[in-house]
């Protein structure tokens, strides 16, 4: 490198031979599809990529495994969805099936989310955190270290089958299906005790279900991110199709330069840049881009924004002495103020964005603030509907209810049931031979349901209409716990 | 051979030939993931044929290589819920019905079933709430013409009332009009007393009717109208009336009698469904 001049270094950028396969010209829709083959650029993007897909995967992988103790009732995994006992654990959470509106919440959170990092800064979840870029950018990278950078892929593919081939193709295929399976495998370990799953796993004696979830997402893995890659965000996936409508003129996007970069052409060492853009037309923008597009062509709807692109036009730019940023995150706005000279202004507070931050925030702050005032009990009653009320022999009037108590306690606890807002109202608990009272004990078992049958009873002079107020109460032995239900009393119409 | 196409100016693309009001048809080659797909189906239809069954034969149709049939499916989970149930089933054989609302799964087993039962043979008359009607007593209620004990309520299901079965509850009321026992002066008059009874407190003694009912009724409903359900005579003091309380149904009563026919269900129900229907009706909240 010392004795190499800098005029020699910068001389020396070959003009890839590439060409955009998935450029808008070159489109059509009858066509196979032409392989692409990335070469791998240095540079902050790629550094930032590789730390995103460490974090990623690590939390994928690791995150069935993590203890977190409950107590004696419930499962010690920290991240655990058990479908057959229908609740979802999430640390310190814990989702019963019938809250599964935090699930919808959730869901709501994550798509405000998506719309408000849209927004500002494109597809930045595209780029670096959907499952299809992390997975593919591991399989690419496999690829690399089995086959070489872009030059040899090319030459080993164009070479005849031999055995030097074979083994090397076979290598690369068995190592994507052993991380496909391993990724297989850890999703299982979200719905079952992992350790317990693991030992079961290994000595075959694991469901029917874990192994078959496991070879379908095995070969889905393979095929998305092993073979199909950039025509799962090209033609499969609904996000790329509609990310436009959260686009605006301030929102930052992988950006060429052309007021900067034209006209573009070779540029011979120590030749003045008067006479010509920065674009030296090296073309390896085109080379390293996964998608398979000329980020100088403008905004396309494959681009993922991985900006990979800007790391290789950064290095070059480097080298042929010229400043960076020929591409770079820019905004709509800022390439047309540097156009007419005006001053470029970055907008983060925008109609949009407030939009989307506000809801963002309100809906996170309304889900967090339930979640953390709810009661781990819960009452629900239902009359009896056939017959409506019966009369008994001295005439007092006597309605049916199942009375549903939800004991979220990871242990046993006793209620006392109160009724209030009938003069007179006495029940009894079905099962139970104890005569008319005002209250009755139920006992619910941990982390349970449990279902009662309750008659109460109220004299004919008690009752106002057909239909009474009834409120049911339950309250535990400490008083720390209550609930309320509002119900109603049935009797014969009034005269 | 095939023949040869116009190819379209435009695109270059060989045409189909066809035409409508000048629109030409290109023939552009099928998808090829549609094209594999379709592939795909016509292989599994093939692996299909073989092995399930799929074409109608003169006698029968064809069976397939893996012997599949929905009836035997449908007959191994019949024969596999009843093994789920027998261990309750033969529980129930063995139990008294005390014995079974004594055990909480029995009881909630038996519950369960007398409710499926009672739905197919006994809700045509007392409703599908058991709520009953004129004619049809409530079985909800705490009032019971025969009997509200465990051991009563499985003797008037198995045996039936007024029923032809040796070991039916028979009474006989008599119609007191038809057969000229009483004047239609004197039925109003018990009638007015046996309405008054119900509404208690009054001086029910003082009614014009006293007399003849504690002549003519007493010996079967009681002194006091307070019903004798060994003989299945009602209690006439209380709220609850089979065939309606106000006079003129208690005149029409009084006057030509009611004799009630429930069918006796031992020999059409075995004797396990028997005791589900009867810890069923004494669960409905009126069983003594």
């Amino acid at each position: 490198m010392t004795e190499q001049s800098e005029e020699d270094l910068r001389s020396a950028i070959p003009q890839e031979s590439v060409e955009p396969v998935n450029a808008a010209e070159h489109r059509p829709l009858y066509r196979k599809r032409e392989r692409i083959y990335p070469k791998i650029p240095r540079g902050r993007y790629r550094s930032i990529k590789w730390a995103a897909m460490a974090v990623l995967l690590a939390v994928y992988y690791l995150l069935p495994w993590v203890r977190w103790g409950r107590g004696l009732n419930a499962p010690e995994q920290a991240v655990l969805v058990d479908i057959p006992q229908r609740k979802f654990y999430f640390f310190f959470i814990e989702i019963w099936p019938q809250e599964i509106y935090y699930w919808t919440g959730l869901l709501i959170v994550a798509a405000l989310g998506l719309f408000f990092i849209s927004s500002l800064f494109g597809r930045v979840w595209c780029g670096y955190a959907c499952p299809q870029t992390v997975w593919t950018d591991l399989f690419l990278h496999i690829e690399r270290l089995v086959e070489g950078d872009r030059n040899s892929r090319i030459r080993l593919d164009k070479a005849r089958w031999g055995v030097a081939k074979i083994v090397r193709k076979t290598i690369k295929h068995v190592i994507w299906v052993l991380i496909g399976i391993v990724t297989g495998g850890a999703w299982i370990f979200y719905f079952a005790d992992a350790p317990t799953l693991f030992g079961q796993l290994i000595r075959f004696e694991a469901p029917a279900s874990a192994y078959i979830t496991m070879a379908f997402l095995t070969g889905t893995t393979y095929l998305f991110a092993g073979l199909a890659r950039e025509q799962i965000c090209t033609y499969v996936c609904p996000y790329a199709r509609f990310q436009s409508a959260m686009f605006d003129e301030d929102t930052m996007l992988v950006s060429y330069q052309p007021q900067r970069g034209e006209p573009r052409g070779k540029h011979k060492a120590g030749a003045s840049w008067e006479t010509q853009g920065d674009c030296v037309d090296c073309k390896l923008c085109v080379a390293v881009c996964p998608q398979g597009i000329d980020i100088r062509d403008g905004q396309q709807m494959e681009c993922i924004t991985c900006a990979l692109c800007i790391d290789a036009c950064n290095g070059v730019m480097r080298k042929v002495g010229r400043p960076s940023g020929l591409i770079r995150y820019d905004t709509g706005r800022k390439l047309g103020a540097r156009e007419t000279g005006e001053k470029p202004v970055v907008r983060l507070f925008r109609p949009r964005t407030l939009v989307y931050s506000t809801l963002l925030i309100g809906l996170t702050v309304v889900i967090l603030g339930s979640l953390f005032t709810r009661s781990d009990l819960d009452i629900t009653v239902q009359r009896d509907r056939n017959p409506l009320f019966v009369q008994l022999s001295d005439g007092s009037i006597r309605n049916g209810y199942t009375v549903k108590i939800i004991n979220k306690a990871h242990e046993v606890r006793d209620f006392t049931l109160t009724l209030d807002g009938l003069v007179g109202a006495e029940m009894v608990l079905v099962g139970d031979s104890a005569i008319d009272s005002t209250s009755t004990v139920l006992t619910v078992g941990p982390d349970a349901l449990a279902s009662f049958r309750i008659f109460v009873t109220a004299p004919l002079a008690s009752l106002q209409s057909a239909s009474s107020d009834l409120q049911m109460l339950i309250v535990n032995a400490t008083g720390e716990a209550h609930d309320t239900y509002d119900t109603v009393f049935r009797g014969p119409d009034a005269g | 051979m095939p023949t040869k196409h116009e190819k379209d100016d435009i695109t270059g693309i060989e045409t189909t030939g066809h035409e409508w009001d000048g629109i030409k048809e290109l023939n552009n080659p099928l998808p090829r993931w549609w094209l594999w797909t379709f592939y795909a189906c016509i292989l599994f239809a093939l692996v299909y044929w073989v092995l399930y069954p799929s074409w109608p034969t003169l006698s029968g149709y064809s069976k397939g290589l893996l012997g599949y049939s929905r009836h035997a499916d449908l007959a191994d989970e019949v024969s596999a819920a009843r093994s789920r149930q027998a261990a309750y089933l033969n529980g129930i054989e063995a139990a008294s019905p005390a014995e079974i609302l004594a055990d909480t799964d029995l009881r909630e087993f038996a519950v369960s079933g007398g409710r499926s039962a009672f739905a197919m043979h006994c809700s045509q008359c007392h409703g599908a709430g058991a709520e009953g009607g004129v004619g049809y007593p409530n079985l909800n209620d705490d009032e019971w013409v025969w009997g509200g004990s465990l051991e009563d309520i499985h003797t008037t299901i198995s045996y039936g009332i007024r029923a032809d079965h040796e070991d039916s509850r028979e009474n006989d009321m008599p119609a007191f009009l038809l057969d000229e026992m009483m004047t239609a002066g004197e039925i109003a008059e018990v009638a007015g007393y046996v309405d008054s009874l119900s509404d208690g407190g009054a001086d029910v003694a003082a009614a014009p009717g006293a007399a003849l009912f504690e002549e003519n009724c007493a010996s079967c409903h009681g002194g006091e109208g307070e019903g004798i359900t060994e003989l299945g005579a009602p209690a006439l003091n209380n709220h609850i009336w089979l065939y309606g309380g106000d006079e003129e149904a208690l005149i029409a009563t009084i006057s030509n009698a009611r004799s009630g026919v429930m069918p006796a269900w031992t020999g059409r129900l075995d004797e396990v469904t028997l005791k589900q229907l009867t810890v069923f009706v004494h669960s409905l909240g009126g069983g003594e």
